[in-house]
């Protein structure tokens, strides 16, 4: 591959300034994506940015009733912040999906958002935890809900400039569960073929009040699907619920037809994939009443 | 492009070398300094064959660029034996038998001592999902899973006995 030049700068300002004066410069987190990209001339940068030397950019820290995760952080170091385990599991799960133990010791969460492969595993589950992203960039930061930044395939709305520099996730909500479920056809190291992330609120009663139901894997970027989630409130899940649940999942879907699922295949799974996830959620979410 | 000047730590040894800024850390430790214990099997993070600690952490030295070592720590397959004194680890692949052409073995024996220092117990289902990113054509992976079980049972015995 063509030699491009490597910066780890120390402040967001310094790399700020950096990918601004050079289009095409590429910002660095785990690689696991990036390098692999470079090295197979999908992309070529001039500029390799490193975050991982900028101060806050990894690790996980309280912010308000809730998290932030430094854009850095790499997936393993989530398991081990017993407080963010604990609210979020679900979201947990999903970047410890991701790959095998090495590459889950580079990989990042915002590494999965930003290269915005229609099938990262964390981005569903992000979505369904209502998690933003705080973007910083040369006319300063701004805050976006983490279903907003892909655009298509490999595309995100960042400008140039701008990168992302933490994931915000709530507190865990009182009676709130989350979950995430990929279907591959292999146990481990394997692209999903379809993926859908559930985070619910249960009132003592056991009637749904809130509902985020989310999918991967099935359209040009992750989706939040709001008619699935709305399907769901007021039910105790009743299958008349579910069913109008996986409606909506379905409906969603414009999957692509690949040697990894037709597109029936695709759709049907998505809204099966979605139900059992809702039911791991529901009984995370019955745990914490 | 400006090449690097990298000082780092391997195996416990100061080390320094120039790169390209683009070059992998599998390339440098291999060429720069050869250290050709790691192999590049693939080059894009599937096989674990270039697997190495990058301060304490497994990862695939084909996936890091030589760049990022800089005040790192680092430790290859090449540190893992005493002197001429294997590790338990690298021992015990012997005994089972656990290579035939011995590519994949680097990989392994990194992983595994890796996997040994976190969870000295593992069970069958833990050893083969924690070795899930290190592939082997040869030996069809039972001989390695029933060497890494046959580690760790010394392993904690020679602790019990320490
Ligand atoms: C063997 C293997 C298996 C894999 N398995 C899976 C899997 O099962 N599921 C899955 O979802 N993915 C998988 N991946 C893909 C990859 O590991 C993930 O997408 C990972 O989360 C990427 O994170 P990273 O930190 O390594 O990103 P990088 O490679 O560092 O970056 C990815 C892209 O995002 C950009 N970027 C990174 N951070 C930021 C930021 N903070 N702001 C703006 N842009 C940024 C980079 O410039 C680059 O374009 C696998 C990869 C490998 C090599
Ligand atoms: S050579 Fe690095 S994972 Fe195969
Ligand atoms: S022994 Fe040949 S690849 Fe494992």
């Amino acid at each position: 591959m063509p030699q491009p030049g490597y910066h780890a700068p120390e402040t967001v300002q310094q790399a700020i300034a950096l990918l601004s004066k050079e289009p095409g410069a590429r910002v660095l987190a785990g690689g696991t994506d990036l390098i692999v990209q470079m090295r197979s001339g999908r992309i070529a940068s001039p500029l390799i940015v490193d975050l991982k030397r900028i101060s806050g950019m990894i690790g996980i820290r309280a912010s308000g009733d809730g998290f932030a995760i430094g854009a850095a952080t790499p997936c393993t170091a989530l398991k081990k912040d017993a407080a963010f385990a604990a609210a979020w599991p679900g979201v947990v799960e999903a970047a410890n999906l991701i790959g095998s133990v090495q590459v889950r010791n580079r990989a990042t969460m915002a590494g999965n958002l930003c290269n915005a492969s229609p099938a990262a595993d964390s981005v569903p589950a992000l979505i369904a935890a209502g998690a933003t992203c705080l973007i910083a960039g040369p006319s300063g930061e701004r805050e976006l809900p983490v279903e907003q930044l892909a655009t298509g395939p490999g595309r995100t709305g960042l400008a140039t400039g701008e990168f992302v520099v933490e994931l915000r996730l709530p507190a865990r909500p009182k009676g709130g569960g989350d979950a995430y479920l990929r279907l591959i056809p292999r146990t481990e190291m394997d692209i999903a073929v379809v993926g859908a992330g559930a985070a619910l609120v249960i009132d003592a009663a056991g009637t749904c009040t809130a509902a985020r139901i989310s999918i991967g894997a099935v359209a040009p970027t992750a989706l939040l699907v709001a008619d699935a989630g709305a399907a769901l409130v007021g039910s105790k899940f009743d299958d008349a619920a579910l069913g109008r649940m996986g409606e909506a999942v379905r409906a969603a879907c414009s999957p692509i037809d690949d040697k990894r699922g037709t597109i029936s295949y695709r759709t049907d799974m998505a809204a099966v994939i979605a139900r059992r996830a809702v039911a791991i959620a529901r009984q995370r979410a019955g745990e914490a009443n | 492009m400006t090449k690097q000047f990298v000082t780092t730590t391997v195996n416990g040894d100061t080390a320094e070398f120039i790169c390209e800024p683009g070059e992998s850390l599998l390339d440098a430790l291999r060429g720069r300094l050869q250290l050709t214990g790691s192999k590049e099997g693939c080059g894009s993070g599937d096989c674990g064959a270039c697997t190495i600690l990058l301060d304490g952490e497994m990862v695939c030295s084909c996936l890091v660029f030589a760049a990022e070592a800089e005040g790192r720590v680092i430790e290859t397959v090449e540190g893992m034996a005493d002197g001429s004194v294997l590790h338990p680890v690298q021992r015990k692949f012997l005994e089972h038998a656990a290579l035939q052409c011995g590519f994949c073995t680097p990989g392994f024996l990194v992983a595994t001592k890796a996997l040994l220092d976190h969870n000295p117990d593992p069970s069958e289902h833990e050893i083969r999902y924690w070795l899930a990113g290190n592939l082997c054509r040869c030996t069809g992976y039972d001989k390695i899973v029933r060497a890494v079980q046959d580690t760790a049972r010394e392993m904690r015995n020679e602790r019990k006995t320490a």
